[in-house]
């Protein structure tokens, strides 16, 4: 990660909430069609070995996005993320949910709130992650990301500079 | 019954007592002197740090002394570390993305 940018990250126990907060060296019309086009989300939404495969996606009010976080051995886990408010370039809203393949989803879910600012060429994006219990949090770790996750961390500096746009 | 432990740090007055027996074990009586509560209240809540497996008790003579098991809390800082991991990750991967991305409009 580029040092000059801020990374932070701060989970709120006695509020279920988990604040991230993240500075790209982008313009803000970039960094906003990374988090809203499923092309470019695929590319970075799962951390690796595991990829991100949206199947469906409308990024309008009211919309959603359906997509698999697949891992290595091909296991598919399901999610659905519904659209509740968006101001382009701005703020947008979405209800976070873990579903099966029919796109059933598993509730509760986690409400996230997303914030995007540019100032002098580096956009910041603030998310805020509501969980209603912080077990389900806890769920999507067990989730598989555990055993890839140490292995991706050391493999990140030669890994990454191989990742394109097709 | 297995409760969840971070419902155990969910309540503001749980994580209250945390802080004081962190720094020694203490008698439940002890341990209510420190709140404008009833003993039952601060019994219950010991009940439930113990289910959580957050504390534990031991006897001493006729007293019951509660004292953290501090390897279950490094369970939850080890816990959002993973968390925070992850989101690190990602957001590497999205600074890869992005400059790619630039290089190519230029």
């Amino acid at each position: 990660m580029n040092n000059n940018l801020l990374f932070d990250f701060a989970v709120n126990k006695a509020t279920k909430t988990v604040s991230i907060t993240k500075e790209f060296a982008a313009d803000l019309s970039l960094v906003w069609d990374a988090f809203t086009k499923p092309e470019i989300l695929d590319q970075w939404w799962a951390p690796k070995p595991w990829i991100s495969k949206t199947k469906v996606m409308n990024f309008e009010v009211g919309g959603k996005r359906f997509y698999a976080m697949v891992s290595p051995e091909g296991q598919a886990h399901w999610s659905i993320q519904k659209y509740t408010s968006i101001t382009p370039k701005t703020n947008f809203k979405l209800l976070n949910a873990f579903a099966d393949k029919d796109e059933n989803p598993e509730l509760p879910g986690s409400d996230w709130d997303l914030n995007f600012s540019e100032q002098n060429s580096i956009t910041k994006v603030s998310i805020a992650i509501y969980n209603e219990s912080l077990e389900r949090m806890e769920k999507q770790i067990e989730m598989g990301f555990q055993g890839g996750f140490t292995m991706t961390l050391n493999f990140l500096e030669t890994l990454l500079p191989t990742l394109s746009l097709k | 019954m297995r409760r969840d432990i971070f419902q155990a740090i969910a309540d503001p007055k749980r994580r209250a007592i945390i802080t004081l027996i962190a720094l020694q074990a203490m008698t439940p009586n002890a341990i209510a002197d420190n709140f404008n509560t009833s003993r039952q209240s601060i019994s219950k809540h010991l009940r439930i740090l113990t289910e959580c497996e957050l504390v534990k008790q031991e006897q001493q003579g006729r007293e019951i002394y509660y004292s953290l098991e501090i390897q279950k809390m490094k369970e939850i800082d080890k816990w959002i570390e993973q968390f925070r991991k992850i989101w690190e990750t990602r957001f590497n991967q999205l600074d890869q993305v992005l400059s790619t991305i630039k290089k190519q409009k230029k």
